[in-house]
């Protein structure tokens, strides 16, 4: 895993979520790519042209790296989307 | 969905915006605010209510200038915002004077007319283009801030910081405070900066002296934190499989160094996130200094744009403080413009921030004299991607350029700017490798036309507009 939460009073309510079938739990005020970073998934996608592997990248909404489907909506930008309780998220989908 | 119409449409809650918003709710404007991210405060200010009531204690490491932002934004909250809003499109108005704003909510597109619109879209990292930079584990140190923030996330394993730049050395201190390990600096300005700078600093000092003292304290901590800090660094290398796995550079002495990391953050600085004031045709000049284009504007923010006024890092790299005042100048000046108040009225109201304005840029000098912008993008190694989304490199690009009128030529034929993202992470570099190939100037070579929608819209979003 190569993301972790720091220790900390954190009185964020617990949020579960599905990613790629899989529940995990994210904490309210998460934004979808920080909720994935937190449970150890960093690629989200392959590339639409070679198929190598991305991850989120900006963090802020410019660059598009870390599209996935949510709630059934592809291509959504997973750093400007927060997460919500029995949010469906799927990743590595060649999304574009 | 047409919503009722408003004297003033503001794009983005940072300071900018915020500040411009409650200068223009005094002036008695109709106002909205519409801002993509979850809430509001920009990149700067990102999450600053949620940090202070749920982890207070981490706003010892974040910082007070960063604590100070929640009370920016407590001051405007009672003024219409709405988070998650993507603005996609202004246009004209047919027959009127004024806008209309198109944005998109929650799934569906709304639109709005407005009087005036106030741009007030901040700044993005400059795209940093070396070999490997899409693999996963390479990211921004603006990105790791942002994670930070929002969630309290930090990155494990190797960390390797490069680049340069204020915020560089503000995560470094950042992360110190959080005990965050940080394995490498490597830090990319070029020897001597720092002789270039002094001259600039007695202007400096004048103008913002909190800044500068807080600037050499973060210097003082910058690099404690890290086990390694290699100076006059070039030729950053990312490297690894399916994710990075080692970050190779030659340093100062002109050796090639490895090292390993599970993540490497790039930083060289940050440019005016111009989209909107491109979609609207507001005339655009390259910046020697910073290294970006930005928007030509008067001295209260007016951009040639009918209607459309531009304050904070979108329309030219200044800096926080800087964004409160432009965006106070600037709801001023549209109070102006809408003729609610006249010219001595507005004079008088911004004399003051317009002076605290110039302090600001002889800061600017000297901060841009201390951390040069890269010289290298447009010679950058032929094998490195330009655009991550239609994965087109340096060397396609050159391979074309003798035969492309511009960037949009070179776009036709390469698909470079292409791809989701809209061009936002290749611009900058496609313009200056372009200037480099053909022995031109990135001003004279220009940059790509920007066209509605900014942002991928979806059919059943667009669904939404007829009613």
């Amino acid at each position: 895993m190569s993301y972790a939460r720091l220790p900390g009073p954190a009185k964020a309510r617990i949020v579960r979520m599905t990613v790629d079938g899989q529940p995990i739990s994210a904490r309210e005020g998460d934004t979808v790519a920080t909720a994935l970073l937190a449970s150890g998934r960093l690629q989200v996608r392959r590339s639409a042209v070679s198929g190598t592997p991305r991850a989120p990248y900006c963090q802020m909404g410019v660059c598009f790296e870390c599209l996935v489907a949510i709630d059934g909506v592809a291509d959504r930008q997973a750093c400007l989307v927060p997460v919500h309780d029995g949010m469906i998220v799927t990743t590595d989908r060649d999304e574009r | 969905m047409t919503e009722r119409g408003r004297d003033l449409v503001i794009v983005g809650a940072g300071p900018a915006g915020l500040s411009a918003a409650i200068s223009a709710r005094a002036l008695g404007l109709d106002t909205l605010i519409l801002d993509e991210q979850p809430s509001a405060g920009g990149q700067i200010y990102r999450n600053v209510q949620r940090v202070a009531e749920r982890r207070p204690a981490d706003l010892a490491f974040l910082g007070d200038d960063y604590a100070r932002g929640g009370a920016l934004v407590r001051k405007a909250v009672d003024i219409e915002r709405r988070q998650g809003a993507t603005v996609w499109h202004i246009g004209p108005m047919s027959g009127a004077e004024g806008r209309q704003v198109v944005w998109s909510e929650q799934g569906r597109a709304r639109r709005v007319k407005t009087r005036a619109v106030l741009l007030a879209t901040g700044a993005m990292e400059r795209p940093v283009p070396i070999p490997g930079w899409t693999l996963p584990g390479v990211t921004t140190v603006g990105a790791l801030q942002t994670v930070l923030k929002q969630a309290a996330v930090y990155p494990e394993g190797r960390v390797v910081l490069a680049g340069s730049g204020p915020l560089l050395m503000l995560l470094a201190a950042q992360y110190a405070g959080a005990g965050v390990q940080v394995d490498a600096i490597l830090d990319t300005a070029p020897p001597g900066t720092m002789g270039k700078a002094l001259p600039r600093l007695p202007l400096a000092a004048l103008g913002a002296w909190r800044t500068i003292l807080k600037g050499l304290k973060l210097r003082n901590a910058y690099g404690r934190g890290a086990r390694e800090v290699w100076t006059g660094v070039t030729d950053i290398r990312a490297e690894g499989e399916d994710a990075l796995q080692r970050v190779r550079f030659t340093d100062s002495s002109g050796r090639v160094r490895e090292i390993e990391a599970a993540t490497l953050a790039l930083h060289e600085g940050v440019i005016p996130n111009a989209q909107l004031a491109r979609l609207v045709g507001a005339r655009h000049l390259w910046d020697d200094r910073q290294r970006c284009f930005r928007p030509v504007l008067d001295a209260f923010g007016a951009s040639d744009a009918q209607g459309v006024f531009v304050a904070g890092d979108g329309g030219g790299i200044l800096g926080a403080v800087s964004a409160e005042l432009s965006g106070r100048v600037a709801a001023v000046a549209i109070a102006h413009a809408l003729g609610i108040i006249v010219e001595s009225e507005r004079d008088l109201r911004t004399a003051a921030d317009l002076d605290r304005l110039t302090g600001q840029r002889w800061l600017r000098l000297f901060l841009d004299a201390m951390f040069p912008p890269p010289d290298w993008i447009g010679r950058m190694a032929d094998d490195a991607t330009v655009c991550r989304c239609e994965e087109v490199r340096a060397a396609d690009l050159r391979r074309v350029a003798p035969h492309a009128q511009g960037p949009n030529q070179l776009k036709a034929y390469t698909r470079a700017g292409m791809g989701p993202c809209q061009g936002r992470m290749c611009g900058n570099t496609v313009t200056e490798v372009l200037a480099e190939a053909r022995g031109s100037t990135p001003g004279a070579v220009g940059y790509y036309r920007i066209r509605p929608p900014v942002k991928p819209v979806t059919i059943e979003e667009l669904a939404a507009l007829a009613d």
